[in-house]
Parts: C-alpha cells; sequence; structure tokens
C-alpha cells in the first residue's frame, strides 16, 4: 500500500472509530472495556487491511471485531469481567454470517456526539479530557498522543486510565446530557477543542512527519461536531476560528523555526481557500444572531485574513469586534489586544494610555504580554529605549522559547537602529 | 506546564553525604524516591527523572580559543550540589510547588526529612504562542 493510500486508511479509521465505540456502548457500559476493544480492533484493521483489502462495510467489520474481542475478554478473565460476561450472554454476539443492522440503527451519528461530551466531562481536568478526546473520539493510540505531547507513553497511558476511572466513578453515563445542561456541557467540549488546536497550532512546522498533527485533529473532530450540529453559531465561529488561523501556519515560523509576526508575514503563503472556509462559515454564523466569543475571535481573524497588506488592515473594524468580545468575556488577553487595536486606530500613545487605564488588574500585570505590548507601541511612538525594556522585560517571563527570542531579537534590532541614528 | 525539578543536596566533608548513612537509613531514603516516582507515573504527571552521580569527580568544561577541551575542578568547596532531577508534567505552578515540598521531605540520618532545596524552573515551551 503506497503512503496515501495509508494515510487515507489511517483517516478512515479515525473517523469510524467513535461511531463504532458508540455502537459498542450500546452492548457494553463499561467505557474501559468498550474503547480497549475498539483500538485492538482498530490496530486488527491497520494490520489486516493493507493485505486483505478495505472491507465491503467498514464500520461493521470494526464492530463485530471489537465485539469479539470483548467476549475473548470476558472468558479469558471471567473473576474481574463477570458484569461483561453476562452482558455477552444475555446479547448474541455477532458473527461474520450475521446480517448488519442497518445504518442509523445501530450507529447512530449522536454516538460522536455523545462520547465527545462524555470525554469532555467537567469533571475531568483539561489535561486528561484532552487525552481522552483524542483517543476516544479521534481514534488515535496512546503513543501517538504521547509522542504528540512529549510525554513517556507510560505517562499518558495513566492519564487516560485516570480519566476512565474518574468517569466511571462519577457515573457519567453515556446518554445525551439533558437540553439544561447542554449548553454549560458544549463549552467544555468546545474548549478542549480550542486546546487541542493550540497545543499542536504552532508545532505545525515540526519536521516530524510522523507525528500526529494536533492542530489538524482538532479540525477534524470540530468539523465532524459542526455536522452533528450545524445551527450551533459557536461550533461554527470554533471552526471558523481554527480555519482562519490555521490558513496562516505556513507563513508565521520562519525556516529555522522563529515567530513571524503577522505585520512581517508573506500573505501570498496564507492558504486562500481556508480562508475563503472560514470567512463563509463566520458569516453564516453571525447571521444566526446568537453573538459569542469563538465567533468574535473568528471574525477579527477573517479581518486580518482578508487584508492583502498589514497597512490594508480594517482596523476600526477589528477594534468594533474586540469592543463586543471585551463586554462578553472577561479575559485580559482580549483587553490587551483591545489595546493594540486602539493604537492601531488612535495612534500609540491611546493604546498606552487604554494599557494603563486596565489598572492593577492582578491578572494584566503579571502577564509577559502587558510588557511585550508596550515595548510595540512604544516602537511605534520611536521611543526605541523604552521599547527595548518592555521587550526585554516580556522576554524574561515568556514561558514559550520562540516567542522569547523574537521579544528580544526585536529589542535588539530597535535599540542597534538608534544607536545608528545617533552616531 | 513541564517543570523541572533539581534537587540540590548538601555537601559533607568533600563527599557524597548519603555515603555515611546507616544501611536502614539509605534503604528508607531509596523507598522513598521509588514511592515518589511511582506515584508520579500513577498520577499522569511523570515525564523524566535521573538521579546523578557523586559530584567527587565533576569537571566544569570550556571551549578554549582553538575549541580544544579546557576542564577545571573537582571543586571540593562547594556546599550543594545538584543530586538529580525530575521533570513533570503537571496543570498549574502550584502543583510543581506542592510536588517539590513534598521531594524536599525525603528521609535522611534518623530517618529525619532533609528538606532539601528543591529549585523548580518552567520548561519553555517549543511552540509558539497563536497570532
Amino acid at each position: 500500500m503506497t503512503s496515501p493510500a495509508r494515510r487515507t486508511l489511517s483517516h478512515l479509521l479515525r473517523d469510524l472509530a467513535p461511531q463504532v465505540l458508540g455502537g459498542v456502548m450500546r452492548r457494553c457500559r463499561d467505557f474501559a472495556d468498550a474503547e480497549d476493544a475498539v483500538q485492538d480492533a482498530l490496530f486488527a484493521a491497520a494490520t489486516q487491511w493493507p493485505i486483505d483489502g478495505i472491507p465491503q462495510n467498514p464500520r461493521g467489520w470494526l464492530y463485530q471485531t471489537a465485539l469479539r474481542r470483548l467476549t475473548d475478554q470476558a472468558r479469558s478473565n471471567s473473576a474481574r469481567r463477570e458484569r461483561e460476561a453476562v452482558v455477552a450472554r444475555e446479547s448474541p454476539v455477532a458473527t461474520e454470517s450475521e446480517p448488519m443492522v442497518a445504518d442509523g440503527i445501530m450507529f447512530g451519528g449522536d454516538d460522536t456526539l455523545v462520547l465527545l461530551f462524555m470525554c469532555c466531562h467537567p469533571s475531568l481536568s483539561e489535561p486528561t479530557a484532552i487525552a481522552l478526546t483524542l483517543r476516544a473520539v479521534g481514534g488515535l493510540t496512546t503513543r501517538e498522543i504521547a509522542s504528540a505531547f512529549l510525554v513517556p507513553e507510560s505517562t499518558m497511558a495513566q492519564r487516560i486510565s485516570r480519566a476512565r476511572q474518574t468517569i466511571a466513578s462519577s457515573a457519567v453515563s453515556f446518554e445525551m446530557p439533558s437540553a439544561a445542561e447542554r449548553a454549560h456541557r458544549l463549552t467544555s467540549v468546545l474548549r478542549v477543542l480550542y486546546l487541542i488546536f493550540n497545543e499542536g497550532y504552532a508545532s505545525s512546522s515540526g519536521a516530524d512527519v510522523h507525528r500526529v498533527e494536533l492542530a489538524t485533529e482538532a479540525i477534524r473532530l470540530t468539523r465532524a461536531l459542526h455536522h452533528l450540529l450545524p445551527d450551533d453559531a459557536e461550533v461554527a465561529g470554533l471552526l471558523a476560528l481554527m480555519r482562519l488561523t490555521d490558513a496562516r501556519r505556513d507563513a508565521r515560523v520562519g525556516p529555522h523555526g522563529e515567530l513571524i509576526p503577522l505585520d512581517e508575514q508573506d500573505r501570498t503563503r496564507w492558504h486562500s481557500e481556508a480562508i475563503a472556509e472560514g470567512i463563509a462559515l463566520v458569516s453564516a454564523a453571525l447571521r444566526l444572531g446568537r453573538i459569542g466569543a469563538y465567533q468574535l475571535q473568528a471574525a477579527i481573524a477573517a479581518i486580518h485574513d482578508e487584508a492583502a497588506t498589514m497597512a490594508e488592515t480594517d482596523w476600526p473594524q477589528i477594534l468594533a469586534f474586540y469592543e463586543v468580545l471585551a463586554d462578553i468575556e472577561d479575559n485580559p488577553i482580549v483587553l490587551l489586544n483591545r489595546a493594540v487595536a486602539i493604537a492601531m486606530v488612535r495612534g500609540p500613545a491611546a493604546g498606552l494610555a487604554a494599557i494603563d487605564a486596565l489598572g492593577s488588574d492582578p491578572r494584566i500585570q503579571a502577564h509577559h504580554r502587558i510588557d511585550a505590548v508596550r515595548g510595540h507601541l512604544y516602537a511605534m511612538t520611536g521611543d526605541a529605549q523604552r521599547a527595548a525594556i518592555h521587550l526585554q522585560q516580556a522576554a524574561a517571563r515568556t514561558s514559550s522559547m520562540p516567542e522569547r527570542n523574537y521579544l528580544l531579537a526585536k529589542a535588539v534590532r530597535l535599540l542597534a537602529a538608534r544607536a545608528l541614528t545617533a552616531s | 506546564m513541564k517543570f523541572m525539578l533539581m534537587m540540590h543536596a548538601p555537601r559533607a566533608s568533600g563527599e557524597y553525604q548519603i555515603g555515611s548513612w546507616t544501611p536502614d537509613e539509605f534503604k528508607a531514603h531509596i523507598a522513598f524516591m521509588h514511592d515518589y516516582n511511582n506515584a508520579l507515573l500513577t498520577s499522569g504527571e511523570f515525564v523524566a527523572a535521573e538521579g546523578l552521580s557523586p559530584p567527587g569527580a565533576a569537571r566544569l568544561v570550556r571551549g578554549g580559543a582553538t575549541g580544544e577541551t579546557i576542564t577545571d575542578g573537582p571543586f571540593a568547596e562547594t556546599k550543594e550540589f545538584l543530586a538529580g532531577y525530575w521533570i513533570i508534567d503537571v496543570e498549574s505552578e502550584q502543583r510543581a510547588w506542592d510536588l517539590a515540598a513534598k521531594a524536599s521531605m525525603a528521609p535522611g540520618p534518623g530517618g529525619a526529612p532533609l528538606r532539601m532545596a528543591i529549585e523548580v524552573r518552567q520548561i519553555m515551551s517549543s511552540p509558539p504562542p497563536r497570532g
């Protein structure tokens, strides 16, 4: 099997994974056992299909293989798995000759949604919810997830196993949340998908082709969610935000891994197809009239992406969106970004005044970005000395290596230019 | 967030202090570290951990004018030395501090906590932030 064919196969398997798991969970209510069985079935498919060819009904094949795996487990380990053995006896296991249950009965599209709600349950910590979602809904192996987060496989296995225990002990059931609960639970799902995207977004330039692309995976999962909930404006907003941000991926990192800021990016390297899709998504979402933070961030990203040059950016429009965003979301980064937009519309002095007006909010004062923004705004005023001081302070406090390098390089550049004009 | 916990052990008269402990004291210390590492594995926070060989033979190495190897040391006078380190992946800085405090309490002579200084440093992430 050629390499693209292998990629297609792995995408097919990952698309089917949550549907098969949903189907299996209707027979076996133990999430950990069901999940293990589905992983086994995925592994079997990944080894057999390249040789035997893809079966006519791949989903049914995976489902039956997983169920067989479950009964094998139950038989061989009857003490601990007595409960599953009972389930298996009560519901006869499908065999190769048994007719396939029609689609839509055994496999509901809702299963993927229910699984997402379950894996992103608020009782789970964010790192565990992320790991569980990537495995159970994303169909990734523990090894792939571990390598994406640069931790040992045994550590990731423990995280997943603890997540399953939390689910079992908090009696989170494989059911659609009630209508009253749903909005709140959907917020957790979107947050987890957003975090997966953020984690992966930047490392996407890495040379290791075998490393799972978290940003791509987040987009795939969010797209699946959007298909299931096409009328949810925030789901569409998040998908739009991811597409519009990811569109700049090739332009934002230089050949040596250095960070290239928006105003210095080669915009011809932005992906126009992703931008077009993102703009269409966010425009449609905004028309639904249920404004949310993801839609607003997507709208701002869209304005940046639409501008052929930094100078052509519609900053008054961006500022207007930040004003709304600051009203609905109590987030220090939003306030800092609004200050940048103010500077771009009314000049750097107004931007600096806006930052001063944020006052003593400890969340802002503690954040390295307040100094980064001050540094950029002082640079705009021509005060290289003060700009460099703030940039260096920001560099000392960021935890991101490429950002630190970028801030220091900018400070050095400003001071060198100043020395040149002075001499 | 990933952190490095660096265990700074006090140095006795020029050599490795732990060498003068009784076998039981030594065993209790090793058992503590073993359980500590296992707890990190079970909680899904373990990334790496290593103990370092005694400082008696440690050398500082620099490149010379033409890149030749220049070594210096060992340094008998130092009061503390790096005895080992952990790399952990935790949810918050507070959690890293709490884990460091726990490691600091490893038992020493007479089973009393050593209360070693554990330096906690965040590991810089490689991915640049969104922009």
